[in-house]
This record gives structure tokens, C-alpha cells and sequence, in this order.
């Protein structure tokens, strides 16, 4: 296993790197869920951004085109889930789940037939995906002890959209809490009465809220499929959607706790790789499912409220329609 | 002002059958244009898909197969839904289901038939029950949103079978993750084997006694609900909560009282599964079957009879499916999914956008015409 | 500018400058209800207008209308002389109008200063809005003396504290005409004294003040002129100088055509319902009744009158046994009734109590049910309509059918959907099945609200027939025609305690419109001049 800081650095790498899109996907909810609409569509959105990402990375080669692809389809969803829930006021449980279906089902169809290769696109080219980025003097500075580890292994070396999702918390966090969209946002989600009242459209809010929620989720499913991997597979973000709306819950709907959460997920999945088969003294041999399902069984703690209170933006969930 | 008590809305044939046939009508639209993007003829598509669910007696066993499964779900989230909950618990109460029936045909499965397949039954609905009961209590005492916590379920259900499976049940020397055989006793006696014995060649299919076990939970269904006070205090609560605390009626009993049942009728799956087709406990025997009772329960609009009707075309489209990817190899048997999808957004989500249009055309009618005293 | 020098009294009449606000002919309809008629209001710029008016008047929407929340079906609407279209809240608040709603439209999660910046930031970034509205805030504090620390979470704040964030929004937005919709509903006795001298002195600074409500006190003690409202129309436009409290409420409640029903003496005997000292907090944790104790004995009706919103619908609800009360005691029949709330209702229902609550629609039916089986609601488990495991269906159909004839519902169809009967046959339905069962108290609740004027005879006789049975009666309704012509003592209830009782013999209208609008009896049962 090595020396301990080996195995601390090599541990939070993985773990950066597998959160990077259940961090984009949370955020991407939290978006949506301070305007007032719950979205259990993350998983679809991610998972068709990742078929739109691998397909046009594959045929024009080119990440960024991949990356635009991703992000389209996903809005393009999310606006589909804005039309029902915001203009028709309908069920917004029941349309995120038919979106999450759909695409699960469109993704296989259509991979099939333009690729012809089962329910997954054939692999893109090195220079199609989200290359490495390595830091000024990374190489230089790796055999450094401590220090020059955690530079040059923890922080240099990822692609962008890491970059990016790590950054998340202060983007996020300056767009909700220090511009007027963000205010207007979180009145929105609290007291849609108060912001109609002021004169502002509350269903012009909420549909800006999903296309930023879409523009985040297409991201994260570009990065499965083009950063990550290098190919669409069916069904390949495995809960992850949902996972991000558990950890949303868990981080109380605020940047900053949410990427905890999205950490905490993340380093117990990177754990299960590791702490397969060994002994810890005192409690034997962990069964890799316990650690597989403990991000569930935390956040049904935390509903249950063993795990302190999650209070929901107040209209969450709440179709707005003017009173007579 | 309305007239002295004349019915100015809609008849009930628009919105129990028109309604659904609409926005069915609708999903296959979108299906029928996305085939066409493919390359595909639609509608060679869809008579190769009547072909493959009913043109010769294997197919027909296969389709009522998957129907019964479909069946159970759809009921499943119907029940929740009578109380306004949304069960998506489906998988995992139906994953239970199966390892209730299971244990019990392990067991037992040495003793006479009749005991072992009611006792399994029972067990597949008591640990599918337990699963639904769990986030039930949870949304009636401490308020957690059952959306969040029937998906966190379904995910632990995936991992808990996992691990029993690999750990504990797996026949030593086997790749896959299954059980051994059951004995004889535990298997649920085929269709085409109870249709041979008086004579009719039925082909061989999956098709097994637990198709006569969800018809006679549709009939219970419906007098459950309809005929019983259980199930009247679980349809107050669940269209006026406030009418319900008026007339007496604990909310929270009726929540984890429809919950039960839901997580119990979708344990039944298991039944259908592990005792009447696989006759071994193994992984991924729901393959999604509960998100279709979600599709189901809605083009049913929470009736038997519609769920009936639903389920059996669900059925069709995936054995038909089946057939459909085998002969047209450009459309996966993932199209079926799609479809799933279209007619949960049609039906579901969609739905203020027609009905409301479509039903006023029906009473723009009626007020026309003359008052009736 | 201010008109007068001392602020009260500013004239009306024509050749000043200006009104501040004129409204000519506004025309509002909601469906088929008529909520504004005809309305014309001028108010003087510089002065408190008070526009009082029982629930139901037209007064809230008519400000509404004024602040563009809803647009007028017909009528002019003039500020400082210049006809102008209010298309919407924007528009009001640059038109100088601002309002203070009844429910605060405020965010429990922001800060002061966030709350009031929003919809009026100046720019795309939060920080120097914030910071430019934080020095006008101070501004507009010290020159109103309206302390706010701008900092705080609203959520925090005291109710009171809360509606100074809310005038202090419509300031902020350059309010010069300010409307507030009875804005001390929520508030204690002292806070609503602080409101009284916010409002003087904004008026000294030349705002133009529009109070609606519907208590005398405020409009006597505040008002420079007031305008009466009655059923969606203007019934008069006084000074206030120049009227009495005794004016008013007779103007208030008005001179409705009263429905006299055929009633003999009452001969009450002991008491069935006896309420001690009970207080009940409304689900927001609001204490709605304070302190009320009073009995009805058998044999007679006692009508509880007031303005909706006083505490009635809670006392009705502790009673049913749906609202856990704070505190004192219930007896029926003798019987202390208690137990949690979540079988009080049966509990209530099986020591022999009928309710008919006020809202039939959202409490007493279940709208897309059947009408046997809303009509059975609070009695489904009875033992003549269940077997072992099923229901008996065949029996519920003849049970309330049998009902519905008797009770005079139209058409008497038993398998109809609740929601497909008209309000009058639906208000049927909920007393039949209430009545049926013979109850030794019945509650009652805006019996006849929504209903046309047959059904109204059919229930008020089936009220007195009760009576007459020898049933208590508890009548709680807010047209006081009705409470006047059932009752045979009327209890009067304002802010949550009960402020007067009198025999329906020695009882006329301003004496109990006065009480309605808060004045206290003066003395036990006096004798109306």
C-alpha cells in the first residue's frame, strides 16, 4: 500500500476525479430546486448529454464540439421538463422519472443504429477527450515529499471539467448569492408571491433556473462520457443523478456542504476499491455492499431526520398558480 | 351558476378511456416518427410487433408473462397513488418480493406443493410489503419525501441482493450469482403445461399460474379500495387530507397501511419471476418492471380494469419487442423503453395540457343541452 | 405636500389640489360573483383614508386592482388627477402606489436589506444594490423613524417589526400614496399602537395614507375620511369627523333583506356544550382564541357573530375535535372531551356531536367522490354500513339516498360526483349526513354561504327544528341577518375572545356591529337605543 501520504494523496485523487460529475449534477439540482422545481431528471440529463457528448466526439473529433453537444441535449431536456412542470403546471416528480426513462431508452436505440455497435459508441481518439492538465512545474516538483506529491498529483493532472467542478463552489456561490439573478432565484424558490407581487415573472425565473440546471448536467455527462471513458455505454451513470440529488439533500440545498456531501459520496466509493478483502481490526472484513450502500443509507438518515433537519426551499415542489 | 344539479361534466368514458387513448395515441406518434428517423417503416414495425406478441401461442404465453409482472407493479403504484404518494420503489419492493419467495422455496421446497407455493407467496408479499412499509412510515412520522427515499430503497435492495447472492446463496462452483434449483414442489406450475394436460398445445413459454394470481389481485384491488373503509379512509386522505382529519381519519395510517399493500402487491413480482420462470434465486430479475407499473398505473388511471389493459399492452410491446429487435436489428429492444417513457410524459406529466381541452369539448356539449330536473 | 396644517380634517372638496388617488366606476368580476360594483373613491392627497367593510365587501380586491395585481373590468383609475392604466405591480409602484399586504410578501430567509432590494436592484450585481439601498434605508429610517436593523432575517423579526420591512419596501420603491390591508391582524396591542404613530407621522411628511379593515377603533382613532363598503359597493364616503361609530356600523353591516324563519319560543334546558377558558392557537402557532367560555344548553340556538377572521373558525375547529386547543376545558353532555387530535374527530363525532363545517368543499366533501360516499364521511366504519371486510355498499346507496330525499338535495342521486351538485344541494348533503344521525349538539358553520335562496329556507328550518327537538345548537356564521333571525342568543366574537352576549329579543344591528368592529358591550345585555 505504500506510505501513508501515498496512499492519502492517490485516495482524494480518485476521489476528485469520480466527483466531478455528481458535484456538476448537484449543483445542477440546486439550481433548479432554489427555483422552486424539484428535478428528478439529473440522471436523464446526464445520461443523454453523455450519448450527444461520445457521438459527435467520435465523429467530428473534437472534444469541445463533444462538450456543446452535451450541453444542448441536456438543456434541450431540461426545457422539456420545464414546459410540463412551469407552463402546464404538471407533476414534476412524474415528468423528471418519464425523461430519466426516455432517455434511458433512446440512448441504446440510437447508438445501436447509428454505430451498430450493441447499446454503446465506439471509442473516440485521444485528442476527442478532455486532456490531462499539468501545472507549472508539476514534474519538477513531484518528488518533493508532501508537499511536491500533493501538487503534482493531486492538484496537476486533471482535465478541465474537474477544474471546473472543483471550482463550482465559488461559482456557484458568487451566481446565487451575489448577483441579482441568484437573489431573484432563491426568492423564487422561498415565496413566489412575494417575487410576482415585486413585479418579477416567476415562471421566467424557473425556466432560467433549468437551463442553467441543463448547461450543468450536460457538462457532467460529457465528462462521463468523453473525460471519464472514452464511449457511451447504456445506462452508464448507474444512479448517479440520483446520488447527486442525495447529496444535494444532504448539503441542505448550500455550495459549499453539498460538495462535502458530493466528496463524501465520492471518497466511499473510491474506499470500496480499496478496502476489498481487508482485515480492519475489531470489525473483520467489510462487505464491499455495506460501503457501496452507504451513500443511500446516509441520506435516508438524513430524511428521517437522525441526521439533523433538511428544510427544502419553502414553494420546492409547489406548481405556482395565482390565486383568484 | 349550474342548473339544478344537472351533471355538467364530462361523461365517464372520456376520461377513463378516451383520455388514455389519446395520449397513447400521442407516444406512439412521437415512437412512430423516431422509427422513421431510424430508417424503419413504422408501420411494418408495428404489425411485426402485433406479429411477435400475438401470432402464435409462444408469443402470446410470453406477452401474458411479462403482462403479470406488470400487472403487480401497475397495481403496486396505483395503490400508493390512491393515497397521493408516488411509489418508485417498485424495483426494489419487487427485488424483496423475490427473495421472500425464494427463501421460502429453499427452505421448504421439499414439502408438498400447494403448502411451499402459498407460503412463498405470502413471504413475497410480506418482504415486499416490509419494503414499502419502511419509507411509508417514514413519510406518514417524520416526513420524509417517499420520492427520495423508494429510490434510496431500490438502490440498497440492488446492493442487499448483491451481497446476499455473492456471499451467502451462491451454489458453490458457479460464475453467475444464483441460487440452486428449487425442488419440484416450489415451481409454479407453467401454462403450457396445465393447458397440455387437457389437450392444448400452448408452446412453451414462461407463462405460469401467477398470471391467474395478478388477475385475482386486480378483482381484490378494486374491492380493497372501492368496497372497503380501509380503502376509503386511504382515498379521502389521499384526495383531501383535510376532509380526511374532519371525518376522523389518522392520515398517517393510511399512508403506511397503502404503502404496505403497494410494496406487497410489487413483492408479488417475485412470485412470477423466481418461482414460475427462473425457479432459482439469482440477480436483475426485475429489469425494470417497476418503473413500467408507474407507466401502467397511469394509462390506467389506478384502475384495474385500465391497469388490465395497460399492462397487457406493455406486455405486447415487450415481447413483441423482442421479436421487433430480431427482425428489424436497427431498433433495439430499447424502443420499448422509449415508449415507456412517452406514455409516462403523456400521460403524467403532460396531462393538464389535454385533458382539460379534450373534456371541455364533451361538457361545452352537454351545457346545451336542456337541464335535466 | 400636505393640505392643512394640522393634517386632520384635509378637505374633500373640489378646487384643492388634486385627489391622490380617484377610482370612477370600477367594474370587477370573479366568475360569476360581483366583487366590485360600480365603485367610485376620491382620497385626498396628504390624509388617511380608511375603507371599512365586512369580509366579502370588495375592499381588497378593489386595491388590487389599484396596485395591478388584478386589472378592473370597467372604470378609471386617476392618481394626482392623471388617468392612468395600471397594467401591473410595476406599473403601481412607478405610478408612486405601494402596498402592504395582509400576508406579508416578504422573504423568511433574506435579510432586511435583501427584501427590500428585490425587484428593484440596481444592477446585475448584488453588492452595490445592496450597498446603495443599505444608505437609503438609513435615509428613509430616520426621516420616518422606522427602525430596522437591515441586517436581520426577516424570518426572525416580530410580526411587527416585519410590516415596517413592508412599508419600508413601498417607500423605498418612492411610494407617495401607501395602501394597507388590514394590517393589525397580526399584530399585539402594542404593536399596533407603534403602527398608529408610523402612520401619523408618514402622513406629516405628506404620504397619503389608504387603510383597509374592518374595525371601528382604527378608522375612528386614525381616519381622515372613510368610505363604507357593502357587498362590492360603496354605500357611503364620510369625514370622519363627521360620523359616529354608530353610523358606521350600521352602514357596515347594512340593511339586507332579512330571512325571516318561523320560530317559536325556545325553551332550553340543561347544558350540552360547556366550554372553560379555552384558548386554541391556529396551525402557525397564532393564538386565535383566547380565553372564551360560554354553554349551549338543549333546546336552543346560540349564534356566534362576527367578522370572519376573529377566531370563530378555530373555536369551531377545537370544538370538532380537528384543532388541538392550548388550553381549558370541553364538555359534552357532562363528558370531558379529550384526546389527541388525530382521533378527536371521532372521538367528538361518537359523544354525539354533528359538525357542518364552513368549508364544505375543502373539509366537509370530498369533491371527486361519489355523493354516498362523501355522504358518509366521519361515519364510514358504522357498523350499518360494514361487514366484517366489505362494505355494504347497497346499504350506503339507500342510506344516502334516503337522505338526500329527506333532505331536499337536487337531483337526489346518490351515485353522482359530489363536485357536479350545485353549492346549495352540496351544503344538503353535509347536513343530512350530520342531522341524520339525531347529534345531541350540532356545530355549525356558514350554513348557508354559496347557497340560493331556497336552500337557504329548507336549512334554516331544519336548524330550528333541531332546536326544538330539544338539540343544542352552535350557529357560527358571519351574515348577521342569519345569526339574528336562527338565533336565540347571540355571543359576539372579536380578535378571539367573545365580546358581548345578548338575547336575540333585545339585540338590533348597530349594537352588534359596533361589538362585531370591536367595541365592547357596555354593559350585560343592555337595552339597544
Amino acid at each position: 500500500m505504500g506510505d501513508p501520504v501515498t496512499f492519502f494523496v492517490l485516495m482524494i485523487d480518485a476521489m476528485l476525479r469520480v466527483s466531478t460529475p455528481l458535484i456538476l449534477a448537484s449543483f445542477a439540482g440546486m439550481f433548479a430546486e432554489r427555483s422552486g422545481v424539484v428535478d428528478i431528471g439529473l440522471e436523464g440529463k446526464m445520461l443523454g448529454a453523455a450519448f450527444a457528448a461520445a457521438s459527435v466526439a467520435l465523429v467530428t473529433d473534437s472534444a469541445w464540439l463533444g462538450l456543446l453537444a452535451g450541453i444542448a441535449v441536456s438543456v434541450g431536456l431540461a426545457m422539456i421538463h420545464a414546459f410540463a412542470c412551469v407552463t402546464h403546471n404538471g407533476n414534476q416528480v412524474v415528468s423528471g422519472m418519464a425523461l430519466n426513462i426516455m432517455v434511458a431508452g433512446l440512448g441504446p436505440v440510437l447508438a445501436y443504429s447509428w454505430f451498430n455497435q450493441g447499446s454503446q459508441t465506439p471509442m473516440i481518439s485521444e485528442e476527442a477527450r478532455f486532456r490531462p492538465i499539468h501545472l507549472p512545474y508539476a514534474d519538477r516538483l513531484a518528488d518533493v515529499p508532501v508537499v511536491g506529491q500533493i501538487y503534482s498529483e493531486l492538484m496537476s493532472g486533471h482535465n478541465l471539467i474537474v477544474y471546473i467542478a472543483m471550482g463550482m463552489v465559488p461559482l456557484a456561490g458568487w451566481f446565487i448569492y451575489r448577483t441579482r439573478f441568484g437573489l431573484r432565484l432563491r426568492a423564487v424558490g422561498e415565496n413566489p408571491e412575494a417575487v410576482d407581487t415585486a413585479g418579477i415573472s416567476v415562471s421566467g425565473m424557473r425556466y432560467r433556473a433549468m437551463i442553467v440546471c441543463g448547461i450543468l448536467c450536460g457538462i457532467a455527462g460529457t465528462y462521463l462520457a468523453i473525460a471519464m471513458n472514452t464511449f457511451f455505454v447504456r445506462d452508464m451513470t448507474a444512479g448517479m443523478g440520483y446520488l447527486a440529488l442525495a447529496a444535494l439533500i444532504f448539503g441542505k440545498w448550500k455550495p459549499l456542504p453539498t460538495l462535502l456531501a458530493c466528496f463524501l459520496f465520492a471518497f466511499v466509493q473510491a474506499l470500496e476499491a480499496r478496502l476489498q478483502g481487508v482485515d480492519i481490526p475489531g470489525i473483520g472484513i467489510v462487505p464491499v455492499q455495506a460501503i457501496q450502500a452507504l451513500p443511500y443509507v446516509l441520506t435516508v438518515l438524513l430524511l428521517a431526520g437522525f441526521v439533523g433537519k433538511a428544510i427544502p426551499p419553502k414553494a420546492s415542489g409547489i406548481p405556482y398558480a395565482k390565486e383568484k | 351558476m349550474k342548473g339544478l344539479g344537472a351533471p355538467v361534466e364530462a361523461p365517464k368514458w372520456v376520461t377513463h378511456a378516451l383520455v388514455p387513448a389519446i395520449n397513447l395515441a400521442l407516444a406512439l406518434l412521437v415512437s412512430g416518427l423516431l422509427i422513421l428517423a431510424l430508417g424503419e417503416d413504422p408501420f411494418a414495425a408495428i404489425s411485426i410487433l402485433a406479429h411477435g406478441a400475438f401470432g402464435y401461442p409462444e408469443a402470446i404465453g410470453y406477452t401474458l408473462y411479462y403482462t403479470t409482472n406488470f400487472i403487480f407493479t401497475g397495481l403496486a403504484v396505483a395503490m400508493a397513488f390512491h393515497c397521493y404518494l408516488f411509489n418508485i420503489g417498485g424495483e426494489g419492493q419487487a427485488y424483496l418480493g423475490g427473495l421472500g419467495a425464494g427463501l421460502v422455496a429453499l427452505a421448504f421446497g421439499h414439502w408438498p406443493a400447494p403448502i411451499v407455493l402459498i407460503l412463498a407467496i405470502l413471504a413475497a408479499a410480506l418482504f415486499g410489503g416490509i419494503w414499502g412499509f419502511i419509507p411509508g412510515w417514514l413519510q406518514a412520522k417524520r416526513g420524509s419525501h417517499i420520492v427520495i427515499t423508494t429510490i434510496m430503497f431500490n438502490f440498497i435492495a440492488a446492493i442487499l441482493m448483491t451481497y446476499l447472492m455473492v456471499e451467502i446463496f451462491i451454489e458453490p462452483g458457479q460464475q453467475a450469482a444464483e441460487s440452486r434449483d428449487f425442488e419440484s414442489g416450489a415451481f409454479m406450475p407453467r401454462a403450457h403445461d396445465i393447458l397440455a394436460a387437457v389437450g392444448i398445445d400452448a408452446g412453451h413459454s414462461n407463462l405460469n399460474l401467477s398470471f391467474i394470481l395478478a388477475l385475482m389481485c386486480c378483482v381484490g384491488f378494486w374491492f380493497f379500495v372501492w368496497r372497503t373503509r380501509w380503502g376509503y379512509e386511504i382515498r379521502t386522505v389521499g384526495q383531501n387530507e383535510t376532509a380526511g382529519v374532519y371525518g376522523g381519519i389518522l392520515p398517517s395510517r393510511a399512508i403506511i397501511v397503502a404503502m404496505c399493500i403497494s410494496g406487497g402487491l410489487a413483492g408479488l413480482v417475485g412470485v412470477n419471476e423466481i418461482l414460475g420462470a427462473h425457479h432459482r434465486l439469482l440477480l436483475e430479475f426485475t429489469s425494470g418492471y417497476g418503473f413500467v407499473g408507474i407507466a401502467v398505473a397511469l394509462m390506467g388511471r389506478n384502475h384495474p380494469i385500465g391497469i388490465f389493459f395497460a399492462a397487457l399492452l406493455f406486455g405486447a410491446l415487450y415481447q413483441g419487442g423482442n421479436d421487433l429487435a430480431f427482425d428489424m436489428p436497427s431498433i433495439k429492444r430499447e424502443m420499448v423503453v422509449v415508449i415507456q417513457g412517452l406514455v409516462i410524459l403523456f400521460s403524467g406529466a403532460l396531462e393538464n395540457m389535454f385533458r382539460p381541452r379534450i373534456e371541455a369539448l364533451f361538457t361545452r356539449r352537454a351545457r346545451f343541452a336542456p337541464a335535466a330536473e | 405636500m400636505t393640505a392643512s396644517e394640522d393634517g386632520r380634517g384635509a378637505s374633500l372638496s373640489s378646487g384643492a389640489a388634486p385627489p391622490a388617488l380617484e377610482v370612477i366606476g370600477i367594474e370587477k368580476w370573479f366568475g360569476s360573483v360581483h366583487a366590485n360594483s360600480n365603485v367610485s373613491v376620491r382620497v385626498a392627497p396628504g390624509t388617511i383614508h380608511g375603507i371599512i367593510g365586512e369580509n366579502g365587501a370588495g375592499k381588497s380586491t378593489l386595491m388590487s386592482i389599484v396596485y395591478g395585481y388584478y386589472q378592473a373590468d370597467g372604470g378609471e383609475i386617476l392618481v394626482n388627477g392623471q388617468s392612468t392604466n395600471i397594467k401591473g405591480p410595476q406599473h403601481a409602484i412607478a405610478s408612486g402606489i405601494g402596498m402592504v399586504h395582509q400576508h406579508f410578501m416578504l422573504v423568511d430567509t433574506f435579510t432586511v436589506l435583501e427584501n427590500i432590494v428585490l425587484g428593484v436592484e440596481s444592477g446585475r450585481m448584488l453588492a452595490p444594490s445592496l450597498a446603495a439601498a443599505r444608505g437609503e434605508l438609513e435615509r428613509l429610517e430616520r426621516e420616518y423613524n422606522l427602525e430596522v436593523d437591515p441586517d436581520a432575517i426577516v424570518g426572525e423579526l416580530p410580526v411587527g417589526v416585519q410590516q415596517r420591512v413592508e412599508i419600508l419596501k413601498a417607500l423605498y420603491r418612492g411610494a407617495d400614496i401607501l395602501i394597507l390591508d388590514e394590517p393589525t391582524g397580526v399584530l399585539t396591542p402594542q404593536e399596533v399602537d407603534h403602527l398608529f404613530r408610523i402612520l401619523a407621522a408618514l402622513r406629516e411628511q405628506g404620504k397619503t395614507i389608504i387603510l383597509i379593515t374592518h374595525k371601528l377603533r382604527e378608522i375612528m382613532a386614525l381616519t381622515d375620511d372613510v368610505t363604507v363598503m357593502r357587498g362590492g359597493e360603496v354605500v357611503a364616503q364620510v369625514k370622519t369627523a363627521e360620523t359616529t361609530r354608530e353610523k358606521l356600523a350600521a352602514l357596515m353591516v347594512g340593511r339586507t333583506v332579512l330571512l325571516r324563519v318561523e320560530k317559536g319560543e325556545a325553551h332550553p334546558g340543561a347544558a350540552l356544550l360547556e366550554v372553560k377558558d379555552l384558548s386554541v392557537n391556529d396551525r402557525s402557532g397564532l393564538p386565535r382564541v383566547r380565553n372564551v367560555s360560554f354553554s349551549v344548553r338543549s333546546g336552543e340556538i346560540v349564534g356566534i357573530a362576527g367578522v370572519a377572521g376573529n377566531g370563530q373558525s378555530e373555536l369551531l375547529e377545537a370544538l370538532a375535535g380537528i384543532l388541538q386547543p392550548q388550553s381549558g376545558r370541553i364538555h359534552i353532555k357532562g363528558e370531558e372531551i379529550s384526546g389527541t387530535t388525530a382521533r378527536g374527530a371521532r372521538n367528538v363525532r361518537a359523544a354525539g356531536v354533528g359538525h357542518v363545517p364552513e368549508d364544505r368543499q375543502h373539509m366537509g366533501l370530498v369533491t371527486s367522490f361519489e355523493a354516498c360516499e362523501s355522504g358518509i364521511l366521519g361515519y364510514h366504519r358504522d357498523a350499518k354500513y360494514n361487514g366484517k371486510i366489505l362494505m355494504d355498499y347497497a346499504a350506503v346507496v339507500a342510506d344516502v339516498g334516503r337522505q338526500m330525499t329527506e333532505y331536499d338535495v337536487r337531483p337526489p342521486l346518490p351515485r353522482l360526483r359530489t363536485g357536479a351538485f350545485s353549492g346549495g344541494n352540496q351544503q344538503k348533503i353535509v347536513l343530512g349526513r350530520e342531522m341524520d344521525r339525531d347529534p345531541d349538539v350540532l356545530l355549525v358553520g356558514q350554513p348557508t354561504r354559496g347557497v340560493d335562496i331556497g336552500a337557504i329556507e329548507f336549512i334554516h328550518r331544519r336548524l330550528v327544528a333541531m332546536r326544538d327537538s330539544g338539540k343544542a345548537v352552535l350557529l357560527v356564521s358571519v351574515e348577521l341577518d342569519e345569526i339574528m333571525s336562527l338565533s336565540d342568543r347571540i355571543l359576539v366574537m372579536f380578535n378571539g375572545e367573545i365580546v358581548g352576549e345578548v338575547m336575540v329579543g333585545d339585540a338590533n344591528e348597530q349594537m352588534l356591529g359596533l361589538m362585531m368592529a370591536g367595541e365592547r358591550q357596555a354593559a350585560p345585555q343592555a337595552a339597544a337605543p
